[in-house]
Formats: structure tokens, sequence, C-alpha cells
């Protein structure tokens, strides 16, 4: 029994579940869910389709290269039992997660790095060249803050003072 | 091959049958309209072509018929004599003869009409020379009618000839009528021959099959022959003699020994010996049958010396051929029939005789020779003479030995599961063969898969050393990661009213965005409609305070000048004092809200001459005066306010007099189907 990778967006098949293609010239496709299945059937290109690992590692959303990919690799022959090397690799195959999840949340946080001072920065842009729509150049005149006018009310009717910033 | 399978021949019809046939073929299968009106060269080929026809015809099926029969002299001569014996040569000769120069007349025939045909100059005279022809054509073949017939009833007959195959193993069996040829036929194979009491009831050839040392023999049974001279011999009987002559058989000859057949011993010695010459090169058994009626040794001395004598031909036979004296029990034999003692010793003598005859003569024969020539062992020649035997070595004799004890000694799967309960009990332990470098690991179960992973692509013998390298590279890059961690500067963040504003900004560009797109969308369609229709209420100068307050400017001096130069002032001769404003404020409110059209009524109101009253009468109304129109205006719109106030289904409401009407919920419909209701 063997965990397949999905040909389309790289997830693990489990047993029982997806589709299994072969194609005239001996190829092997394997579907995790029809999803995968229906795209792979309208030709649609992996690397161009925005969810899937393969668009993601094209384009360094995720990582490509690592040691820990090196550890898992299909053998065709297979080993002798030994006790021992099974413990070993079991104890083994957990911490190498470990240490790719942590690699693979490194990757992520570098790519997000200077996120936030962009956004920032964008926003105080924002705020000065559009601040004219929510407050009058006259009152911007006297109160070059940027912030929200106090409004004024006609004397003679004693409104409750709301803002009443948008009408429909 | 074509000649034993005398099945397949098509089937000879009548002369009258012949021509109806072919006459009626051309008249479907040719063209059948014809005016006089048509060109002369039309007319001509017209009926050319039927002639053609026809006689094409008659050509292809008296072929046919003439191909099929086979041919006497090249059929092989066991076959050949047999026809003869039956239906004559001659005759068959004659007939075929015949049917071929009909063939050829009817070909003359043809030629020469067409060629009449060619000068024919009406359509009246082409069509007697067609009828002509056909005609002539059709009086051939009524006179080789009874040739017809006669092969008609040949091709019966010959389909029915059993199958013999001349050049394979056969046992023929003949004697005198009546000895139990036909029993014993009937006792080693499966045919089914009749069997009485009254001479001659084997009327032709029988073929029946048998097995011997997997190889399959023919029997074939043959009508019993009378002992008479040559020439009187009638057909059934030459049946007989051409099998005897021709089949390259054993021959077993049959010998009634009680006499119940009706004929003596002597009587049947005598046949023995006239025909004794047909028995040349075959192995020949001289069998003594019902021996249950009178058992061989009771015979008297006399019938005794006569089978002896025969038996002295039939051993000549045998010495003749091998050159080894075979005793006695080869040549003759008893047996019953009834008690069916000694049948299959008759059976297996014969059949064990011709097959040695068989192979000896194909030993001797130059065919054998070609492959004997082909096989050549050779033998490397002695050099001295030291004895140089096969080399095997001391281990693998010894391991041969070992082997054979321990198959013997070694307790089988099979075994082991019968003990422990058989099939559906006992489920073998596959593991317990397994080699392991120790032998407590051979009962564990290894998981296959872990966390989503395959465990078999992870084993590997150094899988320790290499994990032990990434975790070291792991604690290396951590304490790079802990050294320059770089701090986002949040210096830039934007207080909570700036937010707020930016929120706001924000909120009044998306709104923008929207009114746009829904412009976008329908600005083909969408009429440009003056402000001052302006249903949705969005141009009042109340709004217009609103929204200049929230910009954070004083709106009164933009209202006011908004209403001043409102529609509804432009009427107005005199300004209203400043004081009276607060309240024209809200009276104007009304106006300025109204549609444009009202306002300009009113504001136009005074330049215009008097409107009808409301209760004016005019003549064909049907009021009397203006107080009962106005009485009745009012009644009118009491009955309606009621109704109009709580908004409830009025009179100009759309109602549905009936829900269910007849006409479409039942009757049948005058096209279409009623499935809908």
């Amino acid at each position: 029994m063997r965990l397949e990778k999905c040909w389309f967006c790289s997830s693990t098949v489990y047993p029982g579940h997806g589709i299994q293609f072969v194609r005239n010239d001996a190829k092997i496709f394997r579907f995790c869910r029809s999803k995968c299945h229906k795209n792979f059937k309208m030709k649609r290109n992996p690397r161009k389709v925005k969810w899937t690992k393969a668009y993601r590692r094209l384009h360094a959303k995720d990582m490509t290269q690592d040691s820990t990919f090196e550890f898992e690799r299909k053998r065709n022959r297979p080993e002798r039992y030994d006790r021992n090397l099974t413990e070993n690799t079991l104890k083994a195959i957990k911490k190498i997660d470990k240490v790719r999840v942590d690699r693979e949340a490194r990757h992520h946080a570098m790519r997000m790095k200077g996120k936030k001072a962009k956004v920032q920065r964008e926003a105080a842009k924002e705020l000065e060249q559009s601040i004219h729509m929510v407050k009058a150049p006259a009152v911007l005149r006297e109160d070059s803050s940027f912030t929200l006018p106090k409004i004024k009310v006609k004397a003679s009717h004693q409104q409750a003072e709301e803002n009443h910033p948008m009408e429909e | 091959m074509v000649q034993y399978n005398f099945k397949k021949i098509t089937v000879v019809p009548s002369g009258k049958d012949f021509i109806d046939i072919i006459l009626s073929r051309t008249q479907r299968q040719t063209p059948t309209v014809v005016h006089k009106g048509y060109a002369i060269s039309r007319l001509r080929q017209f009926y050319m072509r039927k002639v053609k026809f026809t006689q094409q015809n008659f050509h292809e099926k008296l072929s046919a018929i003439i191909d099929e029969f086979p041919r006497l002299d090249d059929i092989h001569p066991f076959y050949g004599d047999l026809l003869h014996v039956l239906y004559n040569k001659d005759h068959y000769k004659l007939a075929l003869g015949q049917i071929n120069t009909a063939r050829n007349l009817i070909g003359k025939i043809a030629k020469d009409y067409v060629r009449l045909l060619k000068y024919g100059d009406s359509l009246y005279r082409c069509k007697c020379l067609k009828v002509a022809a056909l005609g002539r054509m059709c009086t051939v073949i009524k006179r080789i009618g009874p040739s017809l017939a006669y092969l008609e009833q040949i091709r019966q007959h010959m389909a029915r000839l059993p199958s013999i195959d001349p050049n394979t193993r056969t046992i023929l069996i003949c004697g005198y009528p009546n000895v139990g040829k036909s029993s014993f036929i009937n006792k080693i194979t499966r045919a089914d021959v009749d069997v009485q009491p009254y001479a001659f009831t084997t009327k032709s050839l029988f073929v029946g099959h048998t097995d011997y040392k997997y190889l399959r023999y023919q029997v074939i049974d043959t009508p019993g022959i009378l002992d008479r001279p040559f020439e009187d011999r009638n057909i059934i009987e030459m049946c007989s003699i051409t099998a005897l002559a021709h089949l390259r058989a054993a021959v077993l000859f049959f010998l009634d020994i009680s006499g119940s057949c009706g004929y003596s011993i002597a009587q049947q010695a005598a046949l023995f010996h006239s025909i004794k010459s047909l028995f040349m090169n075959k192995p020949l058994i001289i069998v003594c049958n019902k021996t249950d009626l009178q058992p061989f040794d009771g015979l008297s001395d006399e019938d005794k010396k006569l089978v002896m004598e025969m038996k002295d031909e039939a051993m000549k036979t045998v010495i003749g051929q091998g050159g080894e004296a075979i005793n006695d029990d080869g040549v003759l034999l008893t047996m019953s029939t009834l008690t069916e003692e000694g049948v299959m010793a008759v059976k297996n003598a014969a059949c064990e005789r011709l097959l040695n005859q068989r192979v000896e003569l194909k030993m001797k024969s130059k065919k054998m020779n070609d492959c004997l020539n082909r096989f050549h062992v050779a033998i490397p020649k002695p050099r001295d003479q030291k004895e140089r035997p096969a080399c095997i070595p001391q281990a693998v004799l010894e391991a041969k030995a070992k082997a054979v004890t321990e198959k013997e000694k070694r307790k089988l799967e099979k075994e082991l599961e019968s003990e422990n309960g058989g099939a559906g009990v006992y489920s073998a332990n596959l593991k317990k063969n397994y080699i392991l470098a120790s032998d407590e690991w051979k009962e564990d179960i290894m998981p296959e898969i872990i966390d989503g992973h395959n465990v078999a692509d992870f084993i590997d013998p150094d899988i320790l050393q290499r994990l032990e390298e990434l975790e070291r590279e792991e604690g290396l890059r951590l304490e790079h990661e802990a050294d320059d961690d770089d701090f986002e500067m949040d210096g830039k963040e934007l207080t909570p009213e700036e937010q707020e504003a930016l929120a706001e900004i924000r909120k009044k560009k998306s709104l923008l965005i929207q009114q746009h797109r829904i412009k976008k969308s329908t600005a083909e369609s969408r009429p440009t409609v003056p402000r001052k229709f302006d249903k949705d209420r969005k141009f009042t100068s109340e709004r217009m305070g609103r929204q200049l307050s929230a910009l954070g400017l004083d709106p009164t001096s933009a209202v006011n000048r908004a209403r001043s130069r409102s529609v509804s002032r432009r009427g107005r001769k005199r300004e209203r004092s400043l004081a009276r404003e607060d309240s024209d404020v809200d009276a104007m409110d009304m106006d300025v809200d109204q549609p444009g059209k009202k306002l300009r009524m009113r504001s136009r109101s005074r330049s215009r001459s008097r409107s009808r009253p409301p209760g004016d009468v005019t003549p064909g109304e049907g009021f009397k005066d203006s107080a009962q129109k106005v009485k009745a205006m009012k009644l009118a719109k009491k009955s309606v306010k009621n109704r109009n106030k709580d908004a409830r289904r009025g009179e100009a409401d759309r109602v549905i007099p009936t829900l269910k009407p007849k006409h479409l919920f039942s009757g049948k419909r005058s096209i279409g189907k009623t499935s809908r209701r």
C-alpha cells in the first residue's frame, strides 16, 4: 500500500480515493479528487493554476529546494526488514517532519517580511492624497491634521450632533 | 479433399426447372421496358443484352455442374471403382458429356443470334430474334433433361456414401452373408448397422471408427460375398470386392463355424480360396465366429482340416511380410459376438498386425531414409583405452541424496492444513519461512504509512547519520536567526483618528466606484432626466447642507443661496422679509421637494384663466346638476378612502375571477397532450 501524489495538485492520495488514469503510452496519472481530474481533462497546466503545489513552487510561494526533501525518495528495491532500522526510521520521520515544517514557516515569514511597512506607507499616502474627500480644503488649511472635521450644525435647528457621513 | 466430400455438389435441377430459373432470372435482372420510339441502336442493345445474359447464365450453371461432379480418373482408384460399380462409368461420362455439348450449343446459338440482332431494323424484328434465341436455348436444355435427372440421382446417392479415407489405417471385414460381420462392427465401434436374420441385410459399405494405442482405425463393414464367378456378381458384392481390392487394410475373414448362416464351412472355405488373391500384402486374420453355438474344438475333422488350410494360407501372408514367425494366435481367432468373448482380442490382434505392417513399410520407404539421413550422432573417436565417465562433484551427489530424503521427510503445508482443521479454519503463517537477521523479528508488523508518508521511502541504512547532520544544520540556523532578527518599524502607524478618516475615505471611494459601475452598465438604456425631475430626492438643499457640514464647512450660506435661487421663488415680485424666513423655509421646503410640474403649475397659476371647477357637469354624463355630481364624487372618494389607507387591493388591482377555469382543467385538447394541467 502506498500513498501517491496527485498529478495535478500534488496532494497525497490515500487508498480508496481518487482516480488513476493510464494513457496509451503507459504513463499513469493519479488524481486525488474529481476537481483535479476534471481540470486535467480540460488540459489545464497545473503550473498555471494558482492553488496547485506546482504553481506555488514555481512562483516561489513555497519552499522548493531543501535537504529535508532528500530523505523521502522512492526506492524500487525493497529492503530486508530490520527492526532497529525501522525503529530509527520511524523516529526520524517525525523529526524530519518537524524540521521541514519549521523551515516552511520560516520561508513564509521571509516572504511576508516587508508587507507591514509597505501597507502602512500606502495607507499614509492614500490618506494624504484623498483627505479632500472627507475634509474641505478650507478646513484643511486651518487644521492640517489628517482627521475627520468637526461637524458644523446650524444654530437655529439644534439637531443632535451626529456624524452623518454617508448620505444614501 | 473435394474428392472425398461428395456432399458439396450443388443440386442439379431438372430440365423444366432449369429453364424456369434461367428465364425468370433474365426477366428480373435485365431492363424490361422498351418502346418502339427508341433509337434503333438502343433497341438492338436491349435485346442483345437479354440474349447474352441468358447464355451466360446457362453457361455458368452448366459449368458448375460439370466441374463439381468428380472425374473418375482423377480420384482415388477405390472411389473410382466404387463409383463405377454403383453407377457405371460409361453412363456417367456420357451424361456429363451431354451437359458439355449442351453448353457449347447454347454458346453457339447466342453468338449467332447476337450477330443477327446487329442488323435488326425494327423493334418487332429484334424481338422475334430474341424470342427465337431463347427458345432454341431452352429446347437444348429440354433435350438433356434425362441426363440432368440421372445426374441428380447420382448426386443424391453420392452424398450418402460413407466417408472412407483410403490412406489411413483400415480394417476390412468380409465373409459370407449372415456370419456376424455387422454385429462385430457394432460391438467395437459406435456404428449402428442393421443386424437381421436374412441374408444381404447390409447392402453397402459401412464405416465405424475405433481406437487402439491412441490411434484411430477405420473399420469397414462390407456386404456379404457369395461364391460365384466374378462376372456374375451383383452390384452389392462388387462393392465389397472393390473395397478389398483397393484399400490397404487388415482383412478379417469371418467364418461361421456353426453353420447357422445357411452355408457350410466347406462353402466358406471355397469362397476363401477363390478370393485369396485379393489378400495379397494385407495382414489377414481368420475369425471364427459364433463359438457360443458351436465351440471350435467341437468341430468335425474335415471342417478342422479346412480351417487349418485357410490358416496356412494366412500364415503365408504373415511370413511373407516380416520374416518372423508369429504364433498362431495372431492368425486364427475365435470369438462370439453374442457373448462378447474374444471380440476385443480380435480387434487388438488386427490393429496390432496392421500397425506393424504400416510401420515396417514406412521404415523401408524412401521418405524414412531421407529423415534418417538428416540425423547424425557424432561420437568422438576414442584415442586411448582410458575410461572417462561423466564427472559429477561429490557435493552435488550428496545434495541430491539429501534432497531425496528431505523430500520424503518434509512435512507439506497441505498436511499441516488438514491437521489443523482444513481449508477454512487454518490459515497458513506466511511469515514463518522469512530469512531475517534475527528470528525474533519474524512476527513484527511494520507500518507502511505514517503521518502521510510512505515509510518505505525513508528507509536508509545511514539515516541516523543524516538525521544528525540535519539537526546540526537546524541548530546553526536557529542561532543565526536569533542574532539577526530584524524588528519591524512601527513608527509609521496611523493614529485612530487618522484610521477613521482613512476608513471614511475608502468607504466614499467604494461608493463612488459602485455608482459609477451602475451608471456605466445602464448608460445606454438610462434616460437622462434633468435634475428638476428628481425622483429620489437626491438634490435637495437639506441634503446639500448635511453633506457640507460633514465636510466641515458651514452650510448656511450655501443653502440660503440655493433656496433663494429656486424656481418657486422666481415668480415672486417681492422678497419676503428675512424674519419670516424660518417659517417660510418650512413652507417652501414642501415646494422645493415636490416634483417640478406641480411647481410650474403653481408658479404660473396667476397668469392663467380659471380652470374648470370639479363639479362641472357636461351634458351626456348623466347627472342632474352639479350638486349631484359633487355628491357622487364625494361618495366615490369616501368608498375608496379606507381601502386605500389600509393599502388593500382595489378595483384596479389585478384579480383572477376564477382560480380553476373549467376549460383548462377538464376535457380533451384538440391538439397536443393533456399531461400538464
